[in-house]
């Protein structure tokens, strides 16, 4: 029984802690009254599909996909594609932030605060 | 010729790079760059889709790397008629921006113009693309650049923005994970592969899962009910200028992704395919429903259009959950009539607004006298939400409700003119302001704004619009010949 279950935590118990990852993120979205904290959690989610991505693209016994001399078959390399789709989820993370960050910098000029229930009392005013 | 699909995409895009930089030359110099680029691109598209009525769809091989291993543009005659919507739609757009610069400030109105000429390159790109990961690019930029030009429009402009920013993002990670699960059944990213391989060796389960975080990320984009909730404030206080574009097309193009997941790499032999329908039926139904309840019971113009644009995604997603090659002609025919329809009516707002200063709608009392060309527009517009022939919004719903028809569920029937009948009520309420009501003591034209009805620049878009609602409802049948040239290969 015990084996079992190490066999399946070994095998895909990554992914569990990568959904779990995606659900702190999620949830901090949504309790979080702060924006910025809402921001970083936003961030944590998208590392955690990060992760997803890295999992998919990993084997046992690969190396990393650079020609090493002596090693010929596909399987002795990890496959690269994930990485590389992931550099440009990578990028996008960051023009989101960036884009998120110079947001918050204005609401701050506009608002005086970046806590939520008082941008909502200010927000009645304009 | 041969390499029409890419440069579609590429001369938005270049002329948003540029556009800043020459914008530093005249205020006006880099709306032109950017009004040429776009007019560019309409001509071709309208090329692209002779051809493809012609000789059939096209690929363009990036590179010349054969797929899978290379990236692919697939142009089939449904989306060679949403470029064309897109395209025509920006250049309007880019038109009518002039008169709401009021800052001269060369940065600022620079920055704006690069924002919407990005939002043009992404919804294209969305468009023509034929890879799914490349799907989530386009739609990063076509997400980024819309928080931008949300957050110009003002103070709750930028709170707006914000939290689209979260939910967007929220989406797009949705999306890449039905990407990922996708990805780790077929190892390809190529759509028409991957649909090849997902008929063979499919694994139920997993695509399941894969397709509900797909409907959640496509469902938030485009504003469908139980996901809408960042879309009316969204909408109502984005940057004025770019409100047409912003709410009269950019929530189709999710709405067109989803079709290809559904139709083109799912398939209809797919196991849990009639659950799908169900649920996009279901959500359909709420939307359709939900929008036009809350947009009845809203004061401002703005945030009325705003949620009767989620009641008319519910129209489009209806046709996608019937299923039949009419019902989708229906919804293809309103996602075209809708986007000349809600761009129609937000180029009429920023009109009356523009000689105003007001989108309240207590204050619209027989503005008609004033503006005679501008309320012939929000009439018929109106007429066409409704569903009035001969404007296309009657043929949209007719395909409808012909194609519910067709598979018995006439249950969607009903709610389709329950939800017309919702729209009768609060578009009647603003014909009723326009022509009826006293005029109201704030309805005085603005200083700036003296002379005649609007600029020639704004004239031109509403005109334009005006005659679209008309002429697509009456030449329907052609636009419905060329969609079921795609959609008879495509689905069933």
């Amino acid at each position: 029984m015990m084996t079992t279950i190490n066999a399946f935590l070994a095998y895909k118990g990554i992914y569990f802690l990568t959904f779990l990852l995606l659900a702190l993120g999620l949830s901090g979205i949504i309790v979080c009254k702060n924006y910025m904290k809402k921001l970083i959690c936003m961030n944590v989610m998208q590392v955690a599909v990060i992760f997803f991505f890295l999992c998919l693209g990993q084997k046992d016994g690969g190396t990393i996909p650079v020609a090493v001399e002596g090693l010929s078959a596909a399987a002795d390399y990890i496959n690269p594609l994930p990485h590389g789709l992931m550099l440009t989820a990578i990028v996008v993370s960051l023009g989101t932030t960036g884009v998120g960050l110079a947001l918050l910098l204005r609401i701050k000029e506009k608002y005086g605060s970046i806590e939520e229930d008082k941008i909502i009392k200010r927000e009645k005013k304009f | 010729m041969r390499h029409l699909p890419v440069l579609i995409v590429l001369l938005p895009l270049v002329a948003a790079q540029l556009c800043l930089l020459i914008s530093k030359i005249h205020y006006k110099a880099g709306r032109y760059t950017v009004l040429a680029a776009v007019t560019g691109s309409l001509v071709m598209s309208v090329m692209l889709l002779r051809q493809v009525i012609a000789e059939g769809s096209v690929h363009y091989y990036f590179g010349n790397y054969k797929v899978p291993i290379g990236i692919e543009f697939y142009v089939d005659t449904v989306n060679a008629l949403i470029l064309v919507l897109i395209c025509l739609i920006g250049a309007l757009t880019f038109m009518y921006t002039t008169p709401f610069a009021r800052t001269t400030d060369k940065t600022l109105v620079g920055a704006a113009n690069t924002m919407i000429s990005l939002l043009i390159t992404g919804m294209l790109g969305m468009t023509a693309t034929g890879d799914v990961f490349n799907l989530y690019v386009f739609l990063e930029i076509t997400s980024l650049s819309a928080y931008c030009l949300i957050s110009l429009g003002g103070s709750r402009g930028i709170v707006a923005a914000f939290r689209y920013l979260l939910v967007g993002t929220v989406a797009a990670t949705l999306y890449l994970i039905g990407v990922g699960i996708l990805y780790g059944i077929t190892g390809t990213l190529n759509m028409s592969d991957m649909a090849a391989i997902l008929s063979k060796w499919g694994n139920e389960g997993a695509m399941l899962i894969a397709m509900c975080f797909l409907i959640a990320a496509f469902g938030t984009k485009m504003a469908l009910f139980p996901f809408h909730g960042w879309q009316p404030s969204a909408y109502t206080h984005a940057e004025a200028g770019s409100r047409p574009l912003i709410s009269g097309v950019m929530g189709k193009i999710p709405a067109y992704g989803l079709f290809r997941y559904m139709y083109c790499i799912y398939g209809t032999d797919y196991k849990y395919f009639r659950v799908f329908l169900i649920v996009l039926g279901i959500l359909s139904v709420c939307s359709m429903l939900y929008g036009s309840i809350r947009a009845m019971a809203q004061t401002d113009i703005r945030k009325m259009l705003a949620y009767s644009s989620v009641a008319q995604m519910g129209y489009i997603i209806l046709g996608f959950a019937i299923g039949t090659p009419l019902a989708l002609c229906g919804a293809f025919l309103h996602m075209f009539g809708h986007a000349f329809m809600k761009g129609g009516l937000f180029f009429a707002t920023g009109a009356i607004r523009h000689k105003f200063g007001t989108t309240k709608l207590e204050d619209f009392g027989r503005i008609y006298k004033a503006m005679p060309f501008t309320c012939g527009l929000l009439v018929v517009a109106s007429l066409s939400m409704i569903g009035i022939p001969p404007t296309v919004g009657f043929f949209s719903k007719w395909y409808l409700a012909v194609g519910a028809a067709g598979t018995g569920e006439f249950i969607y029937i009903a709610v389709l003119v329950l939800s017309s009948l919702l729209n009768a009520i609060y578009f009647f309420k603003l014909i009723e302001k326009v022509f009826i009501q006293q005029k109201s003591a704030k309805t005085e034209a603005l200083p700036a704004a003296e002379g005649p009805e609007v600029p020639l620049d704004m004239m031109i878009p509403i005109v334009v619009c005006f005659l679209a609602i008309l002429l697509l409802g009456i030449f329907n049948a052609k636009i419905v010949d060329i969609l079921m040239l795609a959609i008879k290969g495509v689905a069933l």
